[in-house]
């Protein structure tokens, strides 16, 4: 696996380097933040959409089995044709095998965390597939050979003077322009060729309708439609989780979702497929890869309710000055650090304690999930199950063993306050990894116990 | 087994006990005056609006807005002495040097400033996306106050594609910088018919 050696706190010093560029990516996030919430201020039943949205997603969850053979048999009523992939290599494959019976190598694909997820972009590459990312962020991290750091702003690390040299290279702009008009320009120019030319387009999902079999996708800039549209393959890609029973559940969740990612009281276009256009073939692919596992881990399966809207990432204190390439998977943030393990324990047993547990995360989630509670189950479910970094276990064995024992427990603050005061290089170096953003504190002269024991103790 | 089958059988034996399916309530808006509302969302997320008697004072306002545009199609007949009425069966890559185009829609939703439009209406689906500058108009009694009203209207409605329209494409991909015509139309105008 190519993220073993990875982890958060090692990519995060990395991100932090450069302290200017934190604060930037702070304040930018925060500013998405702020958005959001003037947008559900002004909409006085919004705890009550939130509380209708959970349940929805509750239920979902609860009939998921009935729910998709229904969106199955609807879709195919419409014409659509439906593929199950049980993980990303088959999902990756089905996609793959649709563009050989079609004779396709060229492709349009609008944002899809899904396909992200399954590293779809690598394997049709290796398979001779030319994908073209056709949102602007996500074209820009493409052509930087990067993947998104942010699921709805998947460029939001960049600054425009780099977008801007990016462009020179690749677009051909005028060297040191770097304004968005102007650049966003050039980058429609760039995209209407591929979206002209190409046969084939993939979209995620945002919804699916279990009673029409129809699904949404959202956007704003228009890319998934522009593709969809002028291409004579559609193919679109989703997780079994983005499946809502009765069509006017979309008048919730198109209420809440824009608002808790972008502060917009709706994308730009919310579009419903439902039947092929003439002349056109029209595939969903439904895909697993974990979510029925996740769906059985009681503790965590409302992570399933995501409606991959990012509020959480945005008001995250760890994410806001981390950046998202120090999660190592596709979905970053708050919400990613609780799929990641269930995908694989080993390789994302860091991303649950990338977190302060301030909550911030679950009060802004527009469906209600518990996401600060799940990090810190997970934390105990990696650490029981032997998945927790070497340092920290023994950290812990050792606080347990001193906390267990009331002599030593006496003994050993004494040496502390010792070592404190008379060789505080002791502890204040680099290989104390508690002394890395901590100033260690003045010794007290003696211990709680001790100042009892000479004060309070004799009256007794 | 076929993954079908195996997706189904994890599924159907990890769901938790069936939860109820909760009822939407019928949520009291601040605003009364739907036009009002739906106009100033509309302007705030980047999107024109008039409010005209008739379709003359419609074609009044896109002469002098459009003075410039070399090809101006509709697929509303009234506009045929203004625009080229447009029916599908054309290849809809042509229809990429279109500047303006002229749509109807079923109605406008007041809390997002959005438009519902169909593959009916459109006769092409990719003609609001491709065009440089849409135009869409609305009956000033079609203006619903929330989502959950517009999708009263849709239910039981027989469409193959259908979509919201919020004003003009946009971006701000490059550091929050809001730029309009992302991909799509550049600019969004909204007649609201008297």
């Amino acid at each position: 696996m190519e993220h073993n050696n990875k982890d958060h706190a090692t990519l995060a010093s990395a991100f932090n380097v450069d302290e200017a560029r934190v604060d930037w990516h702070d304040e930018t996030l925060w500013f998405v933040r702020e958005k959001r919430d003037r947008a559900v201020h002004i909409v006085p039943e919004w705890e009550a959409l939130r509380e209708t949205a959970s349940q929805i997603k509750n239920n979902v969850l609860s009939n998921l089995h009935d729910y998709l053979l229904q969106f199955e048999k609807n879709a195919q009523q419409n014409g659509i044709t439906v593929h199950w992939a049980a993980d990303d290599k088959e999902h990756n494959q089905i996609v793959h095998s649709i563009l050989q019976q079609n004779n396709i190598n060229r492709i349009v694909k609008s944002k899809s965390m899904l396909t992200e997820e399954c590293h779809l972009n690598n394997y049709l590459k290796s398979a001779g597939v030319d994908v073209v990312d056709t949102d602007l962020g996500e074209r820009i991290v493409q052509l930087a050979d990067e993947a998104p750091s942010h699921i709805v702003l998947p460029c939001i690390h960049w600054k425009k003077e780099e977008i801007g040299e990016l462009f020179h290279q690749y677009l051909g702009t005028p060297k040191g322009n770097a304004d968005p008009q102007f650049l966003t320009g050039a980058a429609r120019e760039h995209l209407r060729e591929k979206f002209l030319t190409r046969r084939a387009a993939i979209t995620g999902v945002n919804f699916a309708i279990a009673e029409t079999g129809e699904f949404v996708v959202c956007t704003n800039e228009g890319n998934a439609d522009m593709g969809a549209h002028l291409a004579d393959v559609h193919i679109a890609c989703m997780g079994i989780e983005k499946i809502i029973p009765l069509q006017k559940h979309l008048g919730v969740f198109l209420r809440i979702l824009t608002r808790s990612a972008t502060g917009q009281p709706i994308t730009t276009y919310s579009s419903h497929f439902r039947k092929p256009r003439k002349g056109q073939t029209l595939h969903i692919v439904i895909v697993d890869n974990g979510r029925s596992r996740q769906l059985g881990r009681e503790d965590f399966r409302n992570s399933l309710k995501c409606i991959r809207c990012a509020a959480c990432f945005n008001t995250c204190p760890v994410y806001r000055r981390s950046g998202g390439h120090s999660y190592h998977t596709a979905i970053a943030g708050p919400i990613g650090s609780i799929l990641a393990p269930n995908l694989d324990m080993k390789d994302y047993a860091d991303l649950p304690f990338a977190s302060t547990l301030c909550g911030s995360c679950s009060n802004v989630c527009p469906v209600k999930i518990d996401i600060h509670q799940q990090l810190y189950k997970w934390r105990q479910v990696l650490v029981k199950d032997g998945y927790a970094p070497t340092a920290k276990k023994i950290a812990m064995k050792g606080m347990a063993s001193t906390l267990a024992s009331p002599g030593f427990y006496r003994f050993a603050g004494k040496m502390g306050r010792w070592v404190i005061k008379h060789f505080p290089f002791m502890v204040n170096n680099k290989l104390n990894a508690w002394y890395k953003h901590r100033d260690m504190p003045a010794p007290p002269k003696e211990s709680f116990g001790e100042w009892y024991k000479k004060n309070r103790g004799k009256t007794e | 087994m076929s993954s079908r089958e195996k997706i189904l059988s994890g599924v159907k034996a990890n769901q938790p006990s069936i939860k109820v399916l909760p009822e939407i309530e019928n949520f009291v808006q601040p605003f009364t005056d739907v036009v009002e509302k739906f106009k100033t969302v509309l302007m705030a997320i980047g999107g024109n609006v008039h409010v005209v008697q008739n379709m003359a004072d419609v074609i009044d306002v896109l002469k002098v807005q459009f003075a410039d545009a070399a090809r101006i199609i509709s697929v509303v007949p009234e506009f045929n002495d203004y625009a080229t009425l447009y029916q599908q069966g054309d290849d809809p890559h042509l229809l990429n040097d279109v500047d303006v185009a002229i749509i109807k829609a079923h109605f406008g939703v007041a809390e997002n400033g959005s438009v519902w439009v169909t593959e009916a209406i459109l006769q092409e689906r990719v003609l609001p996306f491709i065009c440089q500058h849409l135009v869409a108009v609305i009956d000033k009694k079609s203006i619903v106050p929330t989502m959950h009203e517009a999708y009263e209207q849709i239910a039981g409605t027989h469409y193959s594609f259908g979509t919201f329209i919020a004003g003009p494409s946009k971006t701000a991909d490059i550091e929050q910088s809001l730029v309009l015509g992302a991909h799509g139309p550049k600019t969004m105008t909204v007649f609201i018919l008297e």
